[in-house]
């Protein structure tokens, strides 16, 4: 393979502290060198007003196979993560069979190598066919190459499985993702409790039933030492516990989603079931709350939380739809145009929590931009303008809560392994 | 003498709406537009006239994914004295046992050729899905906790003509709040026309968040009593609660029932209202139900009338284009 010459880009790796406008030498797939000069031997790829970041990672998405292929395949939504900037994605193992035996993250791990579009980590489940009764056989899933154990979807609602959990996963080194839901609270929910689903008439989700399982999965961390990943925090006061955790050195980390730093609410008041997800969209009071956080570290990651169902799912009375919103081909174009243009974040925090943040979480090789790592590179365009179209989406669903909105900035070249897997 | 036909004209520029969703969406202007309205109706079924053929040739749809038999009733009454066609769809009888979608059920029946569907469903929004999906007019007749705007409109209407106006009274909407669409309509209707409204009911069904909206709150209705003009009692709704807010009956009784002792400590006109079915013994006891101060009969004459106007705005002939 020719080696690639990625010339006058504004190169920003977090992971070393770079940004700077360098040529990035690529050769037998990894990073080769900085401030190299053209030879004329190598494919120039011309960055010029563009930024270069290692391939950017979502560690929460949903690919929907086995079991649910009429929303996503393995193949599409990888697809769809290459066209949003994504060279690595941690999938979720909320399936049909769910991902709890050997055979099933090999099963991934083939359709994933097959589809051939970008790096693929499983996350397995915490309980056997995600019950919330008993362990998965979490030592043989990571001999499989689970690189993480959630039964996302449904929290771990047992105390004693999930202090079992972060005590078991202690000896291989993991985290435990936790979806943080006190179900009792949210029975028929569909959407936050707030003063629009006072007016509404629809049954509350309220941010309590998030605040008190987040500080559960806390206090059963620092009680064993285990390492905890909330996913998609939404509320203020799961941010605040988040903050004081952090302060006292608890092991725990956590993601938060475009929509839920993006979106409130109010968006219901169309009845339209793309901006129903769980945890659901939240007062401005806690969407400014998500945006401190991340803004001071408190929050570690931006996932997508990319959540595909098909149309005639979604297209349902508001009580039926399911939950979930697609994100993989929208999240980097919301995070460009509501964090860093209104000024919330700068570039290298934002691709910290889309690179070298994640990667560290799953204890994965990724997301740097070191010499001899794994050439995984996006070039993404700061200035792109365009408007969300879900009819054009690689992803089979297309139920995104930004449709039609005009957006800033997108992946314009993807990098695996030193072989480009999307150029637009 | 005048026909009701020829009093009601062609249907005013002022409404343009080809659906009915909610009270929320409608200004003083098109509340005040359907009372005006509803009353010419009212008085021609007073004087006797059964017919009143204003929009015949049209086929309304009753599709009721839920029980009802006043609300379905008088929509179909409604729609026959105008001389419109009506045809009856329940949920039970229907392909939706056999996993049909909403939208989809209500597509074929659009197809048959059907100018209106009036919808009634547990979930808030289903009538706005049926009205971005489907070509014919739609009016909401209850969609779960959300709204049933005829309701608060004959409510209202009940309140204006028996009080003279709406704007500048005290009217508390007691009981169930939290599950209540009617609460709802009442509280958007009766706030467009001017009137202060109090919502009055256990604090487990009573949000405090209502007072952002300007509605005042309260949890005893032996404190709200004295200034009140007007009392609306809305029924428990059992079928909607997923946990039981307060403790029994009994004691719901005990702190709301409206009865001889509280009526004593009303104002001496007190108007009082219930959207039925009423639950006698629990939000109203039957000496209060049926007595002098009680509107429950009127407010069903009411309803039927508010239906024709309202199906009579939607469907009926516009003034020609100048």
């Amino acid at each position: 393979m020719p080696a690639t010459l990625i010339t006058n880009g504004r190169v920003i790796d977090p992971s070393q502290g770079i940004d700077r406008v360098t040529n990035l030498l690529v050769s037998d797939g990894r990073i080769a060198a900085y401030d190299a000069t053209p030879t004329g031997q190598e494919t120039v790829i011309d960055a010029a007003g563009k930024i270069v970041v290692p391939g950017l990672i979502d560690m929460h998405v949903h690919l929907r196979e086995p079991g649910f292929e009429e929303d996503e395949t393995i193949a599409s939504g990888t697809a769809a993560a290459l066209a949003g900037g994504f060279a690595s994605i941690a999938c979720i193992p909320n399936t049909d069979p769910p991902i709890d035996t050997q055979g099933a993250v090999e099963f991934i791990r083939d359709r994933a190598a097959r589809a051939d579009h970008c790096n693929v980590f499983v996350i397995a489940c915490v309980s056997k066919n995600r019950e919330g009764k008993e362990l998965a056989e979490i030592g043989q899933l990571v001999e499989a190459g689970a690189v993480a154990f959630s039964d996302d979807g449904a929290p771990v609602s047992d105390s004693e499985l999930m202090r079992r959990a972060f005590e078991y996963c202690l000896m291989f080194d993991k985290p435990v993702l936790n979806h943080a839901e006190i179900r009792e609270l949210t029975s028929r929910g569909v959407m936050h409790e707030g003063l629009t689903s006072l007016i509404l008439g629809l049954s509350g989700i309220p941010a309590a039933a998030e605040d008190v399982m987040t500080s559960r999965d806390i206090a059963l961390a620092e009680a064993t030492g285990g390492k905890l990943h909330i996913m998609h925090v939404s509320t203020a006061n799961s941010v605040d516990a988040l903050r004081r955790a952090k302060s006292r050195g608890v092991r725990v980390t956590a993601e938060a989603t475009p929509h839920h730093f993006t979106l409130t609410d109010e968006c219901l008041r169309s009845f339209d079931s793309n901006f129903k997800m769980n945890p659901p969209l939240r007062g401005r009071e806690h969407v400014q709350a998500v945006i401190a956080g991340l803004a001071d570290g408190t929050i570690d990651v931006i996932a997508s939380d990319h959540a595909p169902h098909a149309k005639e799912k979604k297209m349902q009375e508001l009580d039926q739809a399911p939950f979930g919103v697609i994100g993989l081909e929208t999240s980097l174009a919301v995070v460009i145009t509501e964090l860093i243009e209104p000024g919330h974040l700068d570039w290298p925090t934002v691709l910290r929590k889309m690179t070298v943040n994640p990667a560290r979480i799953l204890g994965i090789p990724k997301g740097t931009l070191q010499l001899g790592a794994d050439a995984d590179i996006t070039i993404i365009d700061p200035k792109a303008r365009w408007t969300v179209d879900p009819s054009k989406f690689l992803s089979k669903s297309s139920n995104t809560p930004f449709a039609g909105r005009e957006l800033t900035g997108r992946a314009d070249l993807v990098m695996v392994g030193g072989r480009v897997k999307f150029q637009r | 003498m005048v026909t009701a036909a020829e009093e009601l004209g062609p249907v005013p520029d002022l409404w343009k709406r080809r659906h009915l969703l909610a009270l929320e969406d409608l200004s003083a202007e098109e509340i005040s537009l359907i009372f005006d309205k509803a009353e010419v109706f009212k008085r021609a079924m007073a004087a006797g006239q059964r017919k009143i053929p204003v929009v015949t040739g049209k086929t309304c749809v009753n599709l009721f994914f839920e029980n009802s038999t006043r609300t379905r009733n008088s929509f179909s009454l409604a729609a026959r004295r105008l001389g419109a066609d009506t045809v009856d769809f329940s949920a039970s009888t229907s392909s939706l046992s056999k996993g049909e979608t909403f939208i989809d059920t209500a597509k074929n029946i659009e197809a048959m050729g059907i100018d209106l569907v009036v919808v009634r469903h547990h979930t808030p929004g289903a009538p706005q899905l049926l009205a971005q999906n489907l070509n014919c007019g739609v009016i909401n007749a209850g969609d779960g906790p959300h709204e049933h705007p005829t309701q608060g409109l004959l409510d209202i209407l009940t309140i204006r003509q028996r009080c003279g106006r709406v704007a500048g009274l005290t009217v508390a909407l007691v009981g169930d709040i939290a599950h209540s669409r009617t609460a709802r309509s009442n509280i958007w209707g009766l706030k467009k026309l001017g009137a202060h409204v109090i919502v009055c009911g256990p604090s487990t069904l009573v949000s405090p968040r209502w007072a952002e909206l300007g509605v005042e709150y309260s949890y005893s209705l032996d404190d709200i009593l004295p200034r009140v003009d007007v009392l609306n009692l809305l029924r428990i709704q059992f079928e909607r609660q997923t946990t039981r807010p307060f403790p029994s009956v009994r004691e719901y009784a005990h702190l709301y029932a409206m009865d001889r002792q509280r009526l004593a400590k009303t104002k001496p006109d007190i108007l009082i209202l219930a959207p039925g079915p009423i639950n006698r013994g629990v939000e109203v006891t039957p000496d209060v139900a049926d007595g002098p101060h009680s509107a429950i009969l009127e407010q069903v004459t009411n309803g039927v009338a508010v239906r024709m106007a309202v199906l009579w705005l939607i469907l009926g002939e516009r003034a020609p284009v100048k």
